[in-house]
């Protein structure tokens, strides 16, 4: 079974953000950038099942400028054996990514399509759902366990209400919660043999697609600033607060 | 300097492993005086992270200096300075000599498995008598018939409580100071070795410390690095890698310490205003981070030349100037940042006063300021010749 895995250039999760003067979005130079930490667990995910025999052949597709390839060369040095660079300079919305997706997932045929629930920058959550109902493939989002059997998939999934086992068909489209794996340490060794390890670069014209239309970001803001907090010596005092403010 | 994706890659494996495996457990081994050597290192070693600069025959990684150069300047994410001094006294201070000039065999034996965190390493160059005056070392390592016989003592020697094997400089003649020493790799279990108590230190607590004493120790004559007599220039030479690996592991330590003094004033207030919005400590902050930048520079420019001439002397003075400007600014950066937290600054707990406690040593471990600045003055032309004392110059006349 081959098993794609796609992987997003986001603003590291250390940095603190800081919203451009004109709120025009998020300020981006100079920043430290790192692979979406839950693509980084469907990396993971994906490598296990390399390792345990389930998965023949792990690919990783990320769609950016030319930095991106900083994240493939990240998602080859987890363990993918090689790499799809789909070069877009522009803002990808949610949908677009997805009918970039879906062109990369009818290319390669892939058993599994992993990748992570959301991305950390917009928090959409919404490519994995996208990419599954374009290509009419069955989903299994926030997973929190996966196993294959054959054909199937039994994901246990992190619901509001608690933990939802399902099982779907092969393919599917499988995105990855905070508790699936804990991604490994990238190893020395495993980092300078990433390099030699193959990129392909293809643009959405290669893949025949064309950017979704009907979404535009209007204004980024900051959130509010915390306001100072109050001391209360006592339980009693801390529950007569709650309840002056009408929060219990 | 120019970082490439790898150089990237192994920042980011050293700061998480940091994250994870180091700093959760730092206050512990700071209690403890003493930090699992054997355990964090084999971790480290299972990634890679103990060879990076070591030939790959030893399972090294076998890349150039700007590599061991990242790995260094993460480590300043550890929260004391205490573990990134042990793990530099690993990969730089007992190794690279072994490195550059041990035999195959010798290499095999002590190398490998301290690439692989296996073996713990020490450094044995200071006595209690001797210690920047590398040349004034007393302790002796006689032939006999294939082997050495070492007696002597050594002091201040890093993971010495734990360590496996010690690269020993010691007298293998009675020659002159430059020309009579020798490496030496001495296993620590060789009957005659006896490590006396842990010293009780004002910082770097997380890192033992031992004095020890060597008793008839016999050792093979093999286990010599290089040439005999060749001792004192090798461990010349491997100060150079020390010196870089210290200004470059100095860097972010003191910019967390910045960073959490600014959040702390940020916090505080005194007279209804924000500690910071006084002048003299925003404008402080900003000169401090200024001089982090300027010693950031330094470094990597030492480095740069290092990776293209590891032979060049310009290295010398420039390695010798970012250890020099290390230990100066962390003791500036530490002491103006404690000052800012007033009390809280002079308690125990404070993160600036591990800091203001650990990085004190920078200015005298690895060669004291005042031996940096004897070589620069050195290499600049200006350092005077001996002279002799006017008694004895009466005396030859």
């Amino acid at each position: 079974m081959k098993v794609l895995v796609s992987v997003k250039r986001v603003v590291d999760y250390n940095v603190r953000i800081q919203v451009k003067g004109d709120g025009s979005g998020v300020n981006l130079d100079g920043v430290k950038m790192s692979m979406n930490p839950f693509d980084e667990i469907a990396m993971e995910e994906a490598v296990r099942l390399k390792e345990a025999g389930t998965a023949e052949e792990v690919i990783a597709v990320t769609i950016g400028g030319d930095k991106a390839e900083e994240q493939l060369r990240s998602a080859l040095a987890f363990g993918a054996d090689r790499a799809i660079h789909v070069k877009v300079n522009e803002e990808v919305s949610p949908l677009t990514a997805a009918r970039i997706l879906k062109a990369v997932f009818e290319k390669e045929q892939p058993g599994l399509f992993l990748m992570g629930k959301q991305a950390i920058d917009d928090d959409n959550n919404q490519t994995g759902q996208m990419t599954s109902a374009l290509l009419g493939i069955p989903q299994a989002t926030f997973a929190g366990e996966l196993k294959i059997d054959g054909n199937k998939a039994t994901v246990v999934r992190e619901v509001d209400a608690g933990l939802e086992t399902i099982e779907v068909d092969l393919p599917a489209v499988v995105t990855a919660d905070l508790r699936l794996n804990e991604p490994r340490y990238l190893k020395l060794p495993d980092i300078m043999k990433a390099k030699r390890k193959p990129v392909e670069t293809v643009s959405m014209a290669d893949l025949g697609v064309e950017a979704a239309p009907g979404l535009t970001v209007t204004k980024t803001s900051p959130p509010p600033a915390r306001a100072a907090g109050i001391k209360v010596k006592t339980v009693d005092e801390l529950v007569a607060a709650l309840k002056d403010k009408g929060l219990v | 300097m120019e970082f490439t994706t790898e150089h990237e890659e192994i920042r980011r494996t050293t700061r998480r492993f940091i994250e994870n495996e180091i700093n959760p457990f730092v206050d512990e081994w700071e209690e403890a005086q003493i930090f699992p050597a054997h355990e964090l290192f084999k971790k480290m070693g299972d990634l890679g992270l103990l060879g990076i600069h070591k030939p790959e025959a030893y399972g090294g990684m076998g890349l150039d200096y700007s590599y061991e150069m990242a790995f260094a300047e993460e480590l300043g994410h550890i929260t004391c300075g205490g573990v990134g001094m042990a793990i530099g006294v690993q990969t730089e201070m007992a190794s690279s000599a072994l490195a550059r000039y041990g035999s195959d065999e010798l290499r095999e034996e002590f190398l490998t498995p301290a690439v692989a965190g296996e073996k713990v390493l020490s450094i044995g160059v200071s006595e209690p008598g001797a210690g920047s005056d590398v040349a004034g070392l007393k302790t002796t390592a006689v032939k006999d018939g294939d082997d050495y016989i070492i007696n002597g003592s050594k002091m201040w020697i890093t993971n010495g409580m734990q360590s496996d094997a010690i690269c020993l400089l010691a007298n293998t003649s009675d020659g002159k100071p430059h020309q009579n020493k020798s490496l030496i790799m001495v296993p620590m279990d060789a009957p005659g070795v006896e490590r006396a108590k842990k010293i009780h230190k004002i910082g770097m607590w997380s890192s033992d410390t031992a004095q020890i004493f060597f008793d008839n120790v016999r050792v093979p004559q093999r286990n010599r690095i290089g040439m005999e007599g060749m001792g004192f220039m090798m461990q010349m030479q491997q100060f150079q890698e020390e010196r870089m690996f210290a200004g470059a592991s100095t860097l972010k330590g003191l910019e967390h310490v910045i960073q959490a003094t600014i959040e702390y004033t940020q916090q505080r207030k005194t007279f209804d205003q924000p500690l910071i919005d006084n002048q003299v400590i925003h404008f402080r902050m900003g000169e401090l981070q200024t001089e982090v930048e300027a010693l950031r520079a330094l470094v990597y420019r030492t480095c740069d030349l290092y990776v293209k001439d590891q032979n060049s002397m310009e290295v010398v003075k420039l390695a010798s100037m970012a250890k020099l400007k290390a230990g100066r600014l962390a003791r500036e950066v530490t002491d103006s940042c404690l000052q800012y937290w007033g009390g809280m600054g002079y308690t125990w707990e404070n993160p600036v006063s591990r800091a203001f406690r650990d990085t004190r040593l920078l200015s005298i471990g690895g060669g004291a300021d005042e031996i940096m600045l004897g070589i620069i003055a050195k290499l600049m032309g200006t350092l005077p010749g001996k002279k002799k004392s006017a008694d004895a110059d009466n005396k030859a006349a």
